[in-house]
């Protein structure tokens, strides 16, 4: 198979019932975590075509010639918001976060200066344990508000 | 300043990144698949195992059954030596106790061939009657561990022909005669169930054999030290040829204490000379791992009209599952750790019994008794305060602890052992009522709101205690390195596993030494490169651990001066943290370390602390919440939760808030969502996060965790533990709450919508 994974080419052999995650991990983008292979959790989060998918339900079989995107191949979006999560502390264990990011990243690009309740809603899938959520989501409210500031 | 002061953790950012950070990420790309044939049955005997098919198997490297296993007995705690835990426990055995209990492990090539040997394997079992009823445990027929030669290391009333893990009892004055004195008497049972860690990274091991020929483990766990004593003990490896390596860990809250694939990986690398890693499935991870110890607490409280309450009456049973681990000291936690928040008594009675069944096995988990314990306590509180026709804040404020006092209970209950006299330094509980009340606004709020007929709003509140380490037995240490450059590492025992210990840890010893926080590189744990500490537990590591890497700074300066008095030959010299000082002369530490190793009197500055506690101070809080309760559906929605928290001074403010929010997020889980459910055969039937249900976000409103001011003299830089306080509130502060706006007490967590339904159903 030919994937396209954060804009570089990569051909490998898979399993047809091989996930997402798995050949993802296999080529070494180790940010994509499997936390419980049920879609429940959210941590295992990529793009697909510019699409949240759970890459622990999607099969690499269907990602054939798409576009895949991960915490790797947008480290500078990455970075700042992780500076906005990372300054209340809330990233914890952080084994959820790449995940999170992946989340953030996609809300952006789909909601236009989203409430709180809005970024609960769209984020509702990614699951912590640690955190309690509150220091995410003030996290999350400061980067959106530089970041609509920033393009004003 | 660089305590008391909030920075990022100093490995956020890598992990926001997406670094290989975890065990799984730094697991060689070619180690054997390994997993384990898990029993379907609550209790069997294993009378024949058929591994011939799965032998030919091509891709399958080994296949592992009892038979071929040291029948050693042992804990896996992971805890201390010796374990206060029995010894109950062999890494396989002919005895399955438990559906989810290890049976055969298998390790191969891919995870697919496996996954089909695992189905392969013939196992043959005679059945035996499960205990299944923690209730029924003690007179029960069937016995989960009598005969098979179990043991505790010394007396903690471990008897398994009663199927008896561990009891404790202990009496202050006469209970019964004080009662007998008291106006009136309340007397209530409160239950707990089995909360599930759901730490997001399942537990997670890796093996493999090193140039030197000895056994290297990495594993996400929070005792590096003990499981390298325990494996070596176990498996008879000699600890010089043992290597643990803890990595970033996924979230451990207990879970992770103890020892869970590290012995399956083990032995697969020791037998096929391979690497091998494990990682648990989410339904290994509910169903093989560990649980909350269930309790059923009977609180019985007297006191006078006035409000005093003269005495204290704690009777549990708890429920350890197959295995003891942490029974004793779990049990006497939920007594230690909530009696003497009302230490003005005459006289106060515990006294418990943990039990086996056939369940999985309850460990360690954030609060560790403290949580079942304040449930009942601080329900039975708020009960008696009803039937005095007092106010509940009142009565609290009449009883419980002030600064400068003590606690008999401090003296006579340790963990698993005698305990600490300590009279408390700091105990802040009244400025963090007073903070709670206003937050709340309680007295515009108290006892509840009618939103409409379908809606209405209670508020209700809790006290609560919790420890920091455990005296005379938990132990911290860490070395410091200059560097050229100037900059520091430090290597700390001490095991962050998210809650970020290493840059607390880092914080401390740049403000020792006075140099900026980024001066000072941190690696933990490893059992080679780091000194020792007893593991992140028992909210050791600020206050026993912190103490650790003061004492290494401290030298670590007198190093620097002892280098710059010579530097400048001899004359008197001062550190400001850059620059070294002799009179007007001076050189920086950067250009001072870097002659140090190449031009001038070379040599390389190191020094070391270690550190165990002799008391334990506990941080306090008092919780509050406003909930909502639909009467028609019975759903409870906790709209407002207020924690005023007394740790001491915080070392990273922002730090320690996320660590009470997410522990009171994890205990509001544990009160409201969070049920464990079991087929009438003792399967668990809900080990998925599809059916398990912890908090999301949505489901969180608002948390307002602030700080009181505090300063515990014994503390480093003044701080006290802030890792489990949060945990403790909720179920109380939540009953109470429900029970203000309907006047109905729950006494069965956790408090579904369908109780509440149904209790207003009973009451109507």
């Amino acid at each position: 198979m030919t994937l396209k994974i954060n804009g570089s080419i990569y051909k490998t052999l898979v399993d047809s019932d091989e996930l997402l995650v798995d050949t993802l991990r296999r080529l070494g983008f180790k940010s994509v975590k499997k936390g419980c292979g049920t879609t429940s959790c959210g941590i295992c989060s990529v793009l697909v075509e510019g699409k949240l998918v759970p890459s622990c339900s999607y099969y690499s079989i269907r990602a054939g010639g798409k576009s895949i995107l991960t915490v790797e191949g947008i480290e500078k979006e990455a970075r700042e918001i992780g500076e906005f999560i990372t300054s209340e502390g809330a990233e914890q264990c952080g084994f959820c976060s790449p995940g999170l990011v992946m989340a953030v990243y996609a809300m952006t690009k789909e909601l236009r200066q989203p409430s709180l309740e809005e970024v609960k809603h769209y984020l509702a899938g990614n699951m912590c344990r640690c955190s309690g959520f509150q220091g995410q989501h003030r996290g999350i409210l400061n980067y959106l508000e530089v970041k609509a500031n920033a393009s004003k | 300043m660089q305590v008391n002061k909030s920075i990022p953790k100093v490995d956020g950012m890598g992990l926001m990144l997406g670094r290989p950070a975890f065990t799984d990420d730094l697991a060689d790309a070619n180690a054997l698949i390994v997993k384990v044939l898990r029993s379907p049955h609550a209790y069997a005997e294993i009378m024949a195992i058929d591994t011939s098919i799965v032998d030919k198997m091509e891709e399958i490297k080994c296949v592992i059954t009892y038979e071929e296993v040291t029948d050693l007995l042992f804990s896996r705690a992971g805890q201390g030596y010796p374990e206060p835990s029995p010894y109950d426990h062999k890494i396989l055995d002919k005895v399955v106790r438990y559906i989810g209990d290890a049976v055969a492990i298998v390790a191969g090539t891919s995870e697919v061939a496996v996954d089909q040997a695992l189905c392969k394997l013939k196992v043959r079992y005679r059945l035996l009657e499960p205990v299944l009823d923690f209730e029924e445990a003690l007179t029960a027929k069937s016995k989960v561990h009598d005969g098979d030669g179990s043991h505790s290391m010394f007396p903690i009333g471990h008897d398994p022909t009663k199927n008896l893990a561990a009891q404790y009892q202990m009496e202050v004055g006469d209970v019964e005669a004080t009662f007998d004195k008291c106006d009136v008497l309340y007397q209530g049972r409160y239950y707990t169930q089995a909360q599930c860690h759901a730490m997001t990274e399942p537990h997670t091991a890796t093996a493999f054999y090193d140039f030197q020929d000895r056994l290297n483990i990495i594993s996400s766990t929070q005792t590096p030290f003990h499981i390298r004593r325990i494996i070596g003990k176990t498996l008879d490896i000699p600890l010089s040829k043992l290597r643990i390596i803890k990595p970033r860990v996924g979230g451990g809250y207990g879970g992770k204490q103890a020892i869970h694939g590290e012995f399956y990986v083990a032995m697969v690398t020791m037998k096929t000379k391979q690497a091998s890693k494990i990682v648990y499935s989410r339904k290994e991870v509910f169903e093989s791992t560990y649980t909350r110890h269930q309790m059923r607490v009977d609180m019985t409280i007297g006191a006078m009209k006035d409000g005093t309450i003269k005495a204290l009456d704690m009777n549990i049973l708890s429920n350890t599952g197959a295995y003891g681990e942490h029974s004793l000291t779990v049990l006497m936690v939920a007594g230690a750790k909530t009696l003497p928040l009302y230490n003005k008594v005459e006289a106060v009675a515990f006294r418990g019994d943990v039990v086996y069944t056939n369940k999985t096995p309850a460990g360690a988990f954030r609060g560790y008794g403290a949580v079942q314990g304040n449930f009942a306590l601080e329900s039975a509180i708020d009960e008696v305060a009803a039937m005095l026709n007092i106010d509940p804040v009142e009565i609290r404020r009449k009883n419980m602890m002030r600064e400068k006092e003590t606690s008999k209970i401090f003296e006579i209950m340790g963990e698993g052992q005698e305990g600490t006299a300590m009279t408390i330094e700091s105990c802040k509980l009244e400025a963090c009522m007073d903070l709670c009340l206003e937050k709340l606004k309680w007295k515009e709020k108290y006892p509840r709101t009618k939103i409409s007929d379908r809606k209405v709003r209670g508020v209700g509140l809790a006290i609560a205690m919790q420890g920091s380490g455990i005296p005379y037995i938990d132990m911290g240490s860490a070395i410091l390195k200059l560097n050229d450059d100037g900059f520091f590492n430090l290597l700390i025992g001490a095991t962050d596993l998210g809650t970020g210990s290493d840059t607390i840890l880092a914080q401390m010893a740049a403000e020792t030494l006075g140099v900026a926080t980024d001066k000072i590189i941190v690696y933990s744990s490893d059992t080679d490169l780091t000194p020792f500490d007893t593991g992140a537990y028992a909210s050791s590591t600020t206050y026993v651990s912190g103490h650790s890497v003061i004492i290494a700074a401290e030298r670590m300066k007198e190093e620097i001066l002892r280098v710059g008095k010579r530097y400048f030959e001899g004359a008197e010299v001062t550190f400001d943290g850059i620059m070294i000082w002799s009179g007007k002369d001076s050189i920086s530490l950067d250009d001072l370390s870097t002659k140090l190793f190449y031009s001038e009197h070379q040599e390389q500055l190191v020094t070391s602390g270690s550190y165990v506690g002799t008391k334990s101070p506990p941080p306090y809080m008092v919780g509050g919440a406003e909930v909502e309760i639909d009467i028609f559906t019975g759903q409870v929605t906790v709209l407002n939760y207020v924690a005023v928290v007394d740790c001491g001074v915080t070392i990273n403010p922002n730090l320690a808030k996320i660590q009470v929010e997410g522990a009171l997020v994890q205990s509001i889980g544990m009160t409201l969502y969070e049920d464990i459910q079991y087929a009438p055969n003792g399967r668990l039937i809900n080990g998925s996060f599809l059916k398990y249900k912890v908090p999301t976000r949505m489901d969180i409103k608002n948390i307002d965790v602030s700080f009181v001011n505090s300063y515990e003299p014994s503390g480093p830089f003044g701080a006290k533990s802030v890792g489990e306080i949060g945990s403790d509130t909720p179920p109380a502060v939540i009953g109470n709450a429900i029970k203000n706006a309907l006047g109905i007490r729950m006494t069965d967590l956790p408090i579904t919508a369908e109780k509440v339904w149904t209790s207003l159903k009973i009451k109507l």
